[in-house]
């Protein structure tokens, strides 16, 4: 059976070694440059970076967010539902071969197949970006961290788990709907749907998070929001290491409550009025608001992940999905075995 | 002489509609049988029932002394060669032998390349690109190097030109006489079946209608043309199957163990292709006619 398998995947995996091999060759090729970059002095690698490089970078997250959805679609969808609508898997369950270790075989092959694809390639990517995550420049932007939702799903081992999901979810799909197009679309769709569930409402608990009480002070200020209309609503600090994932930034009072900002705070640290001294535009001073906002009994309370959560998130990620795998693949072969007769 | 396939009250619903319904049957072991029926009568689910591909909603069906498709040894005993023959496209002819060296313990690997070169089939040619006539045979070879106690083939002709046909049956029977295995066919057109089965089951509106030895229906069901006579006048050991009334003159055709012995009608001899059809063109739930079994 792993023989027709792998015979029915065969033109499948030389598509794919043929892809993987490109973008291994791209990431080695412009690679190490970057590394060079960032054994030179983290503190300048962002402004040393190329526009072609930033490209790389997006493309990096783009192409391993996107693998397994394709992956599930166009290996995982017509796995079963082409055979259902062929009539070819007549001729297979007509040999000496039970169905369950059949859609086994074919599943595993498929999703080992999907694994090493998909694991090469973010491998590739991670340790191509490795110098970039999280890279800051104080004038003129940054990359995002790996632990933020942008960049933790393209790197480590996440990837592979979700490219084993997408598999298994697009079989199970075919093998419900018996049709390869709608399968393959509600595979996306849903892959979709969970790939947005997950970093909101999941990840953040997968690991207990970290809650922190900060002093607002010119050291800790991340930053104050304003709604339309100009009111103050939000204030923002940082935790230290800029790699954090920040969850929730709340304002307290004196209480311990959570806080809406005082109103005089908006007259106190207005934006910077063009008022022309010696020819240049200067702010107001800040420092008077925050300290008057400490004195007053306000504090930032901020929930976040560590960055050296990193690894264990990872796991915990990758565990989860690959156990919804397999009660998805067990659901998979229940429905083949006694639903499809 | 044991059985190939018994079934007791099977029955298979699709959402609401009886495929088959409660069908008691015993398919003699050690012969050709004939499954006829029009399209939807059943046929299709009845060997899909017994091939293991679908499972009874009622009753029981027992291939080869086991339950259809329970391990891999009941597999094994099984052939089948489903509706349309599928094969996989992609795959040559030399792949789909390979693949039934790797699926089945007793494949016969001589055998297979043997009918593959007496049908002529290039080993390198992909399936998809086979004629329906060669698919067919593919698939007959294939079902066939496995071994199988029992083959059974769903409709194998039905997309076939006379001339593959011809040879198709042909084959078969040659190998049925070498492997001395079962074999269930299916077929719309009585005329294949005809040539090479000796057992037949007439199905009509998922139901059996008929089910015997060909020798002996053909021995015991006569055509009577005669002077217009009612059915209430026909003696009680003449079954009747079928009539059919002009102004003056009628046409029965009955089934009787005894001699037909009342001069004024003329009797005839039915062929078979007669003689299922005249009880195709009955219709089966009038409840007083009830499965008629012709024990050998």
């Amino acid at each position: 059976m792993i023989w027709l398998s792998w015979r029915q995947f065969r033109l499948q995996a030389v598509t794919a070694v043929a892809a993987v091999a490109a973008v291994v060759v791209v990431l080695a090729v412009t690679g190490p440059r970057l590394a060079d970059l960032a054994a030179a002095g983290a503190a300048q690698v962002f402004d040393r970076l190329t526009p072609t490089d930033i490209t790389l970078f997006w493309a990096g997250v783009i192409v391993v967010a996107g693998l397994p959805a394709l992956v599930g679609a166009f290996w995982g969808a017509p796995l079963v539902a082409h055979e259902l609508e062929r009539g070819t898997h007549r001729l297979a369950w007509a040999q000496s071969v039970t169905r369950t270790r059949w859609l086994t075989t074919k599943l595993v092959v498929t999703a080992v197949a999907a694994a090493l694809a998909v694991g090469a390639v973010a491998l590739a990517v991670s340790l191509w970006s490795a110098p970039l995550d999280g890279v800051v420049s104080r004038t003129r932007g940054s990359l995002p961290g790996h632990l933020t939702p942008v960049s933790f799903a393209m790197r480590g081992v996440v990837p592979v788990a979700y490219a084993v999901f997408a598999v298994v979810l697009g079989a199970t799909l075919g093998a419900v709907l018996r049709r390869p197009i709608p399968a393959m679309a509600l595979t996306l769709a849903l892959y979709v749907v969970v790939q947005l569930v997950v970093p909101l409402w999941v990840r953040p608990h997968l690991v207990a998070p970290t809650t922190a009480t900060v002093t607002i002070s010119v050291d800790t200020l991340d930053g104050i929001s304003a709604d339309p209309s100009g009111r103050l609503d939000s204030l923002t600090v940082h935790t230290g290491d800029r790699d954090d994932w920040i969850l929730s930034n709340e304002t307290l009072d004196r209480a311990g409550l959570v806080a809406t900002l005082p109103t005089w705070l908006a007259d106190c640290a207005a934006p910077p009025t063009t008022t022309a001294v010696n020819g240049g535009v200067r702010a107001r001073p800040i420092d008077p608001c925050l300290a008057r906002l400490n004195a007053e009994g306000y504090t930032q309370r901020v929930v976040y992940q560590p960055a050296d959560r990193f690894w264990p998130i990872q796991w915990a990620e990758a565990a989860l999905y690959l156990a919804a795998s397999c009660l998805l693949a067990g659901f998979c072969v229940w429905w083949t075995r006694k639903r499809l007769s | 002489m044991t059985a190939a396939i018994v079934t007791t009250g099977l029955g298979k619903r699709y959402r609401r509609r009886w495929a088959l319904s409660d069908c008691t049957l015993e398919i003699p072991a050690g012969r050709v049988t004939g499954l006829v029926g029009q399209n939807g009568a059943g046929k299709s689910t009845l060997m899909n029932l017994a091939a293991g591909l679908l499972r009874p909603t009622t009753g029981t069906i027992e291939v080869c002394g086991g339950r259809p498709a329970s391990d891999v040894a009941q597999l094994a005993k099984v052939g089948f060669v489903a509706q349309d023959t599928p094969t996989y496209a992609a795959l040559s002819v030399r792949d789909h032998l390979r693949l039934g060296a790797r699926l089945n313990p007793g494949w016969d690997d001589a055998l297979a390349w043997s009918r593959v070169e007496r049908i002529g089939l290039d080993p390198g040619q992909r399936a998809g690109r086979l004629s329906g006539g060669q698919r067919a045979q593919l698939a007959l070879a294939i079902g066939l190097a496995k071994r199988p106690e029992l083959l059974i083939l769903d409709e194998p002709v039905a997309s076939l030109d006379p001339f593959a046909r011809r040879e198709f049956l042909q084959l078969l029977m040659e190998a049925v006489a070498e492997q001395e295995l079962s074999v269930v066919l299916s077929s719309h057109v009585v005329s294949d079946l005809e040539r090479v089965s000796d057992h037949v089951v007439v199905l009509v509106d998922a139901k059996v209608r008929l089910a015997g030895d060909v020798e002996t229906l053909l021995d015991t069901h006569h055509r009577l043309t005669g002077p217009r006579r009612a059915e209430t006048a026909m003696p009680h050991d003449q079954q009747v199957v079928s009539v059919r009334h002009t102004d003056r003159q009628s046409t029965y055709v009955v089934r009787t163990d005894g001699p037909i012995l009342d001069p004024s009608w003329s009797v005839s001899a039915l062929g078979l292709e007669d003689l299922v059809l005249s009880y195709m063109g009955q219709p089966a739930s009038t409840g007083t006619t009830p499965a008629l079994e012709v024990l050998r």
